[in-house]
C-alpha cells in the first residue's frame, strides 16, 4: 500500500507539478518551412470551421432558446426554400475552393524532393529503425536505432519505474540517433523489412509510410541545430509504441566531426570481426545485443511467448547445429515474426548474440566466432 | 404480445410461438428486429468493456495492466465488435422494426432469409471472440487488417477471417431484404418521394452494403490465401503489393463509414420534425444529399492512405473529392437547423439525443474536413486526432442516433413510456462525459501522440487522464440505458398510439404496441 501511495504521489507530481509542455492544445509549429506551412494551413481550416460553427450552432441555440413550446412559440409550417438550398450549397463550395488553393501549393512543395544535398535510407524493422547514409556527406555510415535500454526496462509491465526521471523524452530516446546537417536538403528513402511502419517526427511536419518491398520519398531541411523526437505512427505489432525516432540536427562542422567518428568506429568494428574473441567477451556483448534485438519477443529469460515467439532455452536450434542457427538468424523465418538480421547485426554482434543464446540459461552449445559469420554471409 | 394476438383473433394461428423456439424460428420482422437490437446491445457492452481496458491502461504512463500484444488486440477487437457487432446490427434491427411499419407493409419481404441473416451473427461473433483463447491470442493488427502485420496473427487467423465472412453474408442478406421490401411492399400511393427519410437512407445504405461487402470478402479471402495457400497478393517478395490491400480495403471501408451514418441521418430527420412540430425542411434536398454522399463515398477511399506514397496527382484528386463531401453533409445540417427554426420545440429525451447528434456530429465533420487536407493530414494521420474525429462521428453520431431511436420508438414498440427522468439523466451524463472522453484526444493528437500505443511520453499524461475519467463515466453510464430498456419492456405508463404530439407517419397510426403483423391491409396514403 505504501509503495502504491508513493507511486501515486510521484505520479501526481509529474502530472500537475511539472513545468513541461503539459496541457498542450495545438499542433506543433515545428522547425522547418514545411512544418510551418502545414501549421498555417491547419490554423486556416481551424478558424474557418470555428466561424461556420459559430454561425450554425448560434442559429441552433437561438432557435432552441426562443422557438420552444414552453415560451409559447407556435410552429410555422414552411418546409422548403430553393433560394436557401442553392445558397448553402454554393457558399460552402466557394469556401472549399478557398481552402483547396493553399493546400494544393503546400502539397506540391512537400512532394518535391529534387535537388537534395544528401540521401538517407530509412528501413523500418520490428521494432527499430535502420539508417543508411547512401549519398552525400557521410555516405557509407550505417547503424540501427532502437529504444534506449533504460526506457526499455522502464516500460516493462509492472516495472514500477519512476518515469519522471526521463522528463519529456520517456519512450522518445534511442541508443543511436539519426544525425543530419543543418542547412542541407536531406532526402529520405523509406522502406521496411517486415511490416508497414511510418516514420514521423512532428517537428519536421510530415510522416511517411515505410512499406516492405517499396521505396517512398520525403525530404526535410532543418535550419536550427537541435534534437527532434518522434515515433513510429503505423501499427506494426506488439512493440509499435516502442520504436521512437530521434533526429539530431548538427551544424555542418559538428556534422563533419560526427561523420569522421562514425567512419572510425566502422573501421574498428570491421577489424574486430577478424580477430579471435574470448567466450567472456562474446557473452558480455551478446547479452547487450540480445536485450536490444531479441528480448522483446524471446523475452529476457529466453523462454519466449510460445507458440508465437518460441523459447530459446534448450531449443533444438540454439543447442544444435551452428550453421542452422546462423542461417535462421541471418535470414529470418518467412511467414513468422522472426526477422532477417543479415543487415541489422554486424559480424561481431551476431557472433556474440548467437554465442550468448547458445550458452545462457543452461544452454551449452559452444561459441561462434565473428569469422564464422563473415564466412556465412 | 398478448394484446397483439387479442386484437387479431382471426390471425391468432400466426401469432408468436411460445418460449425459446419463438426466437429461434421466428420470421416476424418485429421479433427479428428485437433480436438484432438486443444482440447489438450485448455487443455494445462487450466492445465497451474492451474500451475500458484501453482507457485503464492509458490512464497513466508506464505499463500497468496488460502486455502490449493484448492491448493491441483490445483496440482491434473493440473496433470490430463495435462496427460489425453493435452499430450495424442495431441499424438492421431498427430497419426490421420500422421499415414495414413506415411504408405500410405487413412484414419484411423475405422473412426466412431475415431469420437466417440474424442467426448467423451470434456464430460470427463467437468465432471472433474465441480467438482470444487460441494460441497467439486475438487479432492485434488493427481492425483494418493491414498485411503483412495481420498475417503475423497466431492460430486464430482463419477464425477471424471466417467471422468477417459470416458478418458480411449476414449484412448482404439483410440489405437484400431491405431493398426488396422497400421496392415491392409499398402500398398504392406510397411513391418513392413520399417515403420517410429513414426508409430512404436505409435503401441507399443497403445498396452501399451490397456493393462493398463482397469487396471486403475478397480482400480478406486474399489474406487467407496469402497465409495458407502460398499466394502473394500482398507480398512484394512474391510480386504483390501490401498497399493494394489498403486500396481494396478502403474501397469497402469508406462506403462502410456512410453505412454507419446514413441511417442515423434518417433517424434524426424523423425525430427533429416531431419535436419541432414542424415538417422536415427540404425533404427532396435531403434525399439528393444522401444519394450524393453515397456516390462520393466510392471515390474518396484513398484519403485514408495519404501517407502511403501515392503520386501527387492522386493525392490531389482524393483531397478534392473528400472536401466535396462537406457540401451535401452541410446541406443536411442546414436543413435540420431550418426545421428547428420557428418551430414549437420540446426537449424530450429523443430530441435531446437528436440535437446532441447534430452538434457533435458536426464537430466530427469539422475535424473530418481538416483531415481531408492532405498536407495537414501528414501531421494528423494515425494520431489521436483521428481517434477523436471518428469517435465524434461514430459515438456521438451513430450511437447517439441509435439511442435517440430507442427512446423515440420504444413506447411504440412496447406500449409503455420510458422513464423520462432516467432518460434525461442518461443523456446529460453521457453527453458531458463523452466530451470529456473524446475532446481532449484532439489535443493529444495535435501534440504528437500516435494512436494504437499502450504507453506514452509523460507530457501526454494530463489529457489522457482526463480522457480516461470521461471514458469510465461514459462507459458505466450506459448501464442506465440498459436499465431503461429493461424497465420500459417490463411496464410503465401506457403510451398512446400517437405517442408524441408532433409525430407524423404510418407507424404512429398503428396501436402501441403494434399488431404482430403490421399492416395486414394496405393503408391509405395521403
Amino acid at each position: 500500500m505504501h509503495k502504491l501511495a508513493g507511486i501515486f504521489t510521484a505520479y501526481l507530481g509529474a502530472a500537475f507539478g511539472s513545468a513541461q509542455a503539459d496541457w498542450a492544445l495545438n499542433m506543433r509549429q515545428g522547425v522547418t518551412t514545411t512544418s510551418q506551412s502545414v501549421y498555417d494551413l491547419h490554423m486556416i481550416i481551424f478558424w474557418v470551421c470555428c466561424v461556420i460553427g459559430v454561425v450554425v450552432f448560434g442559429a441552433m441555440i437561438y432557435s432552441m432558446l426562443y422557438h420552444r413550446k414552453s415560451k409559447g412559440a407556435v410552429a410555422a409550417q414552411f418546409h422548403e426554400s430553393t433560394t436557401m438550398e442553392i445558397l448553402w450549397t454554393v457558399v460552402p463550395i466557394v469556401i472549399l475552393v478557398g481552402m483547396a488553393i493553399p493546400a494544393t501549393s503546400t502539397l506540391l512543395a512537400m512532394e518535391d524532393s529534387s535537388e537534395a544535398d544528401m540521401t538517407i535510407k530509412v528501413t523500418g524493422i520490428q521494432w527499430k529503425w535502420k539508417y543508411d547514409y547512401v549519398d552525400g556527406e557521410g555516405a557509407g555510415v550505417s547503424f540501427v536505432s532502437s529504444l534506449h535500454p533504460d526506457h526499455n526496462e522502464a516500460r516493462m509491465v509492472g516495472s514500477g519505474a519512476d518515469l519522471t526521471k526521463f522528463g519529456d523524452s520517456y519512450l522518445m530516446e534511442v541508443d543511436n540517433p539519426l544525425v543530419i546537417p543543418t542547412g542541407k536538403k536531406v532526402r529520405f528513402l523509406l522502406t521496411a523489412a517486415d511490416v508497414i511502419h511510418s516514420w514521423w517526427v512532428p517537428d519536421l511536419g510530415w510522416k511517411k509510410d515505410a512499406i516492405p518491398g517499396f521505396v517512398n520519398e520525403a525530404w526535410t531541411l532543418v535550419e536550427e541545430p537541435g534534437v527532434y523526437r518522434g515515433k513510429c505512427a503505423e501499427l506494426c505489432g506488439k512493440d509499435h509504441g516502442f520504436m521512437p525516432i530521434v533526429v539530431v540536427a548538427k551544424a555542418p562542422d559538428d556534422y563533419a566531426k560526427w561523420v569522421a567518428e562514425q567512419m572510425g568506429a566502422a573501421e574498428a568494428e570491421a577489424a574486430s570481426a577478424d580477430r579471435e574473441w574470448t567466450k567472456d567477451e562474446l557473452m558480455a556483448k551478446g547479452e547487450q545485443v540480445y536485450n536490444t534485438n531479441c528480448a522483446a519477443c524471446h523475452q529476457p529469460n529466453g523462454q519466449g511467448l510460445p507458440p508465437t515467439f518460441p523459447s530459446i532455452v534448450g531449443s533444438p536450434i540454439a543447442t544444435g547445429d551452428a550453421a542452422a542457427h546462423i542461417g535462421l538468424v541471418m535470414n529470418g523465418k518467412p511467414g513468422t515474426a522472426m526477422a532477417a538480421y543479415r543487415d541489422v547485426l554486424k559480424d561481431a554482434d551476431m557472433a556474440a548474440v548467437l554465442t550468448f543464446q547458445r550458452n545462457a540459461w543452461g544452454n551449452d552449445a559452444g561459441i561462434i566466432q565473428p569469422a564464422a559469420i563473415k564466412a556465412a554471409r | 404480445m398478448s394484446t397483439a394476438t387479442a386484437t387479431h383473433d382471426d390471425h391468432h394461428d400466426h401469432g408468436p410461438a411460445k418460449g425459446l423456439m419463438r426466437w429461434v424460428t421466428t420470421t416476424n420482422h418485429k421479433d427479428i428486429g428485437t433480436l438484432y437490437l438486443l444482440f447489438a446491445l450485448v455487443m455494445f457492452f462487450i466492445g465497451g468493456a474492451m474500451a475500458m481496458v484501453i482507457r485503464a491502461e492509458l490512464f497513466q504512463p508506464g505499463m500497468q495492466l496488460v502486455d502490449p500484444q493484448f492491448f493491441n488486440s483490445m483496440t482491434t477487437v473493440h473496433a470490430l465488435v463495435m462496427i460489425f457487432g453493435a452499430v450495424m446490427p442495431a441499424f438492421t434491427g431498427l430497419a426490421n422494426w420500422l421499415i414495414p411499419m413506415m411504408i405500410g407493409a405487413p412484414d419484411m419481404a423475405l422473412p426466412r432469409m431475415n431469420n437466417f441473416s440474424f442467426w448467423i451473427l451470434p456464430f460470427a461473433f463467437t468465432l471472433l471472440l474465441s480467438t482470444f483463447f487460441m494460441a497467439g491470442g486475438g487479432p492485434a493488427g488493427g481492425w483494418t487488417l493491414y498485411p503483412p502485420l495481420s498475417l503475423q496473427m497466431g492460430d486464430g487467423f482463419p477464425f477471424l477471417i471466417f467471422a468477417i465472412h459470416l458478418a458480411g453474408i449476414s449484412s448482404i442478406m439483410g440489405s437484400i431484404n431491405v431493398v426488396v421490401t422497400i421496392l415491392n411492399m409499398r402500398p398504392p400511393g406510397m411513391t418513392l418521394m413520399k417515403m420517410p427519410l429513414f426508409v430512404w437512407t436505409w435503401l441507399i445504405t443497403a445498396y452501399l452494403l451490397i456493393a462493398t461487402m463482397p469487396v471486403l470478402a475478397g480482400a480478406v479471402t486474399m489474406l487467407l490465401t496469402d497465409k495458407f495457400v502460398g499466394t502473394s497478393f500482398f507480398s512484394a517478395a512474391g510480386g504483390g503489393d501490401p498497399v493494394m490491400f489498403q486500396h481494396i480495403f478502403w474501397f469497402f471501408g469508406h462506403p462502410e463509414v456512410y453505412i454507419l451514418i446514413l441511417p442515423a441521418f434518417g433517424i434524426v430527420s424523423a425525430i427533429v420534425p416531431t419535436f419541432a412540430r414542424k415538417p422536415l425542411f427540404g425533404y427532396s434536398s435531403m434525399v439528393y444529399a444522401t444519394a450524393s454522399i453515397a456516390f462520393l463515398s466510392f471515390i474518396v477511399w484513398a484519403h485514408h492512405m495519404f501517407t502511403v506514397g501515392m503520386p501527387v496527382v492522386g493525392e490531389l484528386f482524393f483531397m478534392y473529392a473528400t472536401m466535396m463531401i462537406a457540401v451535401p453533409t452541410g446541406v443536411k445540417v442546414f436543413n435540420w437547423v431550418s426545421t428547428m427554426w420557428k418551430g414549437s420545440m420540446t426537449f424530450e429525451t429523443p430530441m435531446l439525443f437528436a440535437v446532441g447528434f447534430i452538434i457533435m456530429f458536426t464537430i466530427g465533420g469539422f475535424s473530418g474536413l481538416m483531415l481531408a487536407i492532405a498536407p495537414a493530414d501528414f501531421q494528423y494521420h494515425d494520431t489521436y486526432f483521428v481517434v477523436a474525429h471518428f469517435h465524434y462521428v461514430l459515438v456521438t453520431g451513430a450511437v447517439y442516433s441509435i439511442m435517440a431511436a430507442a427512446y423515440y420508438w420504444l413506447p411504440k414498440w412496447t406500449g409503455n413510456m420510458y422513464d423520462e427522468k432516467l432518460g434525461k439523466m442518461h443523456f446529460w451524463i453521457s453527453t458531458v462525459s463523452v466530451n470529456v472522453l473524446f475532446f481532449p484526444q484532439h489535443f493529444l493528437g495535435l501534440a504528437g501522440m500516435p494512436r494504437r500505443i499502450p504507453d506514452y511520453s509523460i507530457q501526454f499524461t494530463d489529457w489522457n487522464m482526463i480522457s480516461s475519467i470521461g471514458g469510465f463515466v461514459f462507459g458505466f453510464s450506459q448501464l442506465m440505458f440498459a436499465y431503461m430498456v429493461y424497465k420500459t419492456i417490463k411496464g410503465g405508463e401506457k403510451a398512446t398510439d400517437q405517442v408524441w404530439e408532433g409525430a407524423d407517419g404510418l407507424e404512429w397510426t398503428l396501436s402501441s404496441p403494434p399488431p404482430y403483423h403490421s399492416f395486414t391491409d394496405a393503408p391509405e396514403i395521403k
